[in-house]
């Protein structure tokens, strides 16, 4: 896990009619502050644009329900997975208990740990969306982040959906130790799975996306997909400073950086990310069902 | 020679043992007796000591200089290792070692990561830190396995993956990632030991064994103590809490059924005694063979699948308790 925030601008942008809003985790007030460029912008342009700034393409960080209204129509879905609790199997203790560190998470941000499961139609196409949440212990993968992702990697094998997986963490739990480290095995064997029933997964990775998240399920998509100035790396740019002994060059791990080395499919901005997907699987949906 | 603080009073009274029989005095009635006794109580001491190591000092252990790599244990359980070098893309990671070689009449793939010894080769070994060439040399080696049918043994021993500029340019984490997946895909046996230090997402990226186990004096978690301590606490300074904390010790993972088992190593460590430690290892190794290779490739598969799909710990409201 690292905690590092980044700041990136890009310049894409487009109205959408969908109109996302989670009070919680946003800025309150009616003028936000965009950090890369300081400038202020109106709430509901905003709201109207997905969090992405109109001037400057910031992509403002949004949840699981935010992603949720995006993708699915009519923001209807079965949500899966919720009788996956987290517990502390190894009474882990730092400055804080952690028993007492999820409770104060659950509290405060209405999540039970930092993953969602829902099922339903994305442009009339059945999908299973994984959606992380980096509010929640900084979206860290723990033993129900993995197993909800195992939970939505099986019913989109046996159910033959695609599978859409929204990524933003700071990598594996500590609080959990060798625990969350196997979840990284479990989604990837799980992946292992869907990949041999030629299901497509779809991995969106936004900012930030590092460590043991990085390092399984999130690299593993048919189609890695980032958005616009995303932090994503296996390492934090501290670390490797430290490592290297000298300055990162600019843009280093950031969606452009991973797109340009060969990592990344494609990048699309959050406006657009929904009819970009769906043309996707649709050009696939074509191709599988007509062979088989 | 090398030792850890707490071996520091062994280390002492051994050297006085030595001093005692290296003196030339005639008169055997006085010294025998005298060094007889240093020696019970060199053993008293070790006893006392070992029996009750602390998981830092575990960690300690783990990272002794003099304990045996991978390369020693091949050379010493194995023959005719034929050393495979490269992944066909970048180049030959020195963090990673790999080939055929023949364990007791049965052939086998043997991969680890590998530290170097002194200040020279610990730099050529990178510290055992692998860049994604050595995540892609292992799945390159153990796919050659796979096509001629023949087990694949692994030994884990790496502060980390490397973090790196390079390693993050070449996707460190790409690579890494598509090990577990293809690991858990193979149709042949893997067994994972775990001969030093296990650190997180590098050591798991050749992990992923039908079978896993554990040397005695090992650790293996989801972080080093150290950047644990740094995260957590905001300093450096609480690695031995964090090493307790984060249950690392082979006990530990035996009871969160992580691994199969705990190889037992000589008193004292691994690194007082290569041949009883690889003996050991060599047992393991074959017994867990025996049983993995009458199991059919699907089998394999999925058992591994299924295995690794069972970790972790959760409450299922579902269940009734």
């Amino acid at each position: 896990m690292n905690e590092e925030d980044y700041d990136m601008s890009w310049f894409e942008r487009k109205h959408s009619n969908i109109v996302t809003t989670s009070p919680k985790e946003m800025p309150e007030g009616i003028w936000v502050k965009v950090p890369s460029t300081g400038e202020t912008v109106h709430r509901r342009e905003l709201e109207e644009n997905c969090w992405v700034d109109p001037a400057s393409g910031y992509h403002f960080a949004i949840g699981s329900g935010d992603y949720f209204s995006l993708l699915f129509d009519e923001d209807e879905y079965e949500e899966l997975g919720q009788h996956i609790q987290p517990e502390d199997p190894l009474a882990f203790k730092d400055r804080k208990k952690y028993a007492e560190r999820l409770k104060e998470m659950q509290e405060k941000t209405g999540l039970s740990d930092a993953v969602r499961v829902g099922t339903g139609k994305m442009r009339n196409m059945d999908i299973v969306l994984a959606c992380m949440d980096f509010r929640f212990i900084g979206g860290s993968m723990g033993s129900v982040v993995g197993e909800r992702i195992g939970l939505a990697i099986d019913h989109a094998r046996e159910n033959k959906k695609p599978l859409i997986i929204i990524s933003q963490s700071g990598g594996a739990r500590m609080m959990e130790s060798v625990l969350s480290l196997m979840q990284m095995a479990k989604t990837s064997a799980k992946l292992g799975q869907l990949h041999e029933a030629k299901i497509p997964y779809i991995s969106v990775l936004t900012n930030p996306t590092t460590g043991g998240v990085t390092a399984s399920f999130a690299m593993l998509g048919d189609f890695n997909v980032g958005e616009p100035g995303a932090l994503i790396g296996f390492a934090g740019p501290r670390v490797i400073r430290q490592t290297i002994g000298r300055d990162l060059p600019e843009g280093f791990q950031t969606s452009e950086y991973l797109l340009e080395h060969g990592f990344l499919d494609f990048i699309v901005p959050r406006n657009k990310m929904r009819n970009r997907l769906a043309r996707l699987l649709k050009i696939l949906n074509h191709g599988y069902r007509k062979t088989k | 020679m090398n030792y850890l603080d707490f071996e520091k009073p062994i280390i002492e009274l051994e050297k006085k043992i030595t001093e005692l029989s290296e003196l030339n005095i005639s008169d055997d009635d006085v010294l025998t007796p005298e060094i007889e006794r240093l020696r019970n109580r060199v053993i008293e001491l070790r006893k006392s000591i070992f029996s009750n190591l602390t998981h830092w000092q575990r960690v300690q252990l783990a990272r002794h200089p003099d304990r045996p790599y991978t390369l020693d244990y091949i050379y010493k359980i194995m023959e005719n290792f034929i050393e495979l070098h490269g992944d066909r893309c970048y180049s030959d990671d020195k963090a990673i070692v790999g080939g055929f070689a023949t364990f007791k009449g049965q052939s086998v793939m043997v991969i680890g990561h590998q530290k170097g010894r002194d200040t020279k080769s610990r730099k050529y070994r990178n510290f055992g830190m692998p860049n994604p060439d050595g995540y892609r040399k292992a799945l390159r080696l153990m796919k050659s396995a796979e096509k001629f049918n023949i087990p694949i043994i692994t030994m884990l021993d790496t502060p980390g993956a490397f973090p790196g500029l390079e390693a993050e340019e070449r996707g460190q984490a790409e690579a890494i990632a598509k090990n577990l997946r293809e690991m858990a895909l193979l149709t042949v046996p893997i067994v994972t030991i775990v001969i030093g230090e296990g650190a997180s997402g590098g050591a798991l990226g050749i992990g992923m064994g039908n079978e896993v186990y554990m040397m005695e004096n090992t650790w293996y978690s989801v972080i080093s103590p150290e950047s644990c301590s740094s995260i957590l606490w905001k300093t450096w300074d609480y690695k031995e809490q964090a090493a307790r904390a984060l249950k690392l010790s082979a006990p530990d993972l035996l009871e969160l059924n992580v691994i199969d088992g705990i190889i037992k190593e000589p008193l004292g460590g691994a690194h007082r005694d290569y041949n009883a430690a690889a003996q050991e290892l060599s047992g393991q190794i074959s017994e867990s063979l025996k049983r993995l290779v009458k199991k059919k490739p699907e089998q394999l598969k999925l058992e591994r699948i299924e295995k690794y799909s069972s970790m972790g710990a959760w409450k299922d409201t579902k269940k009734k308790s």
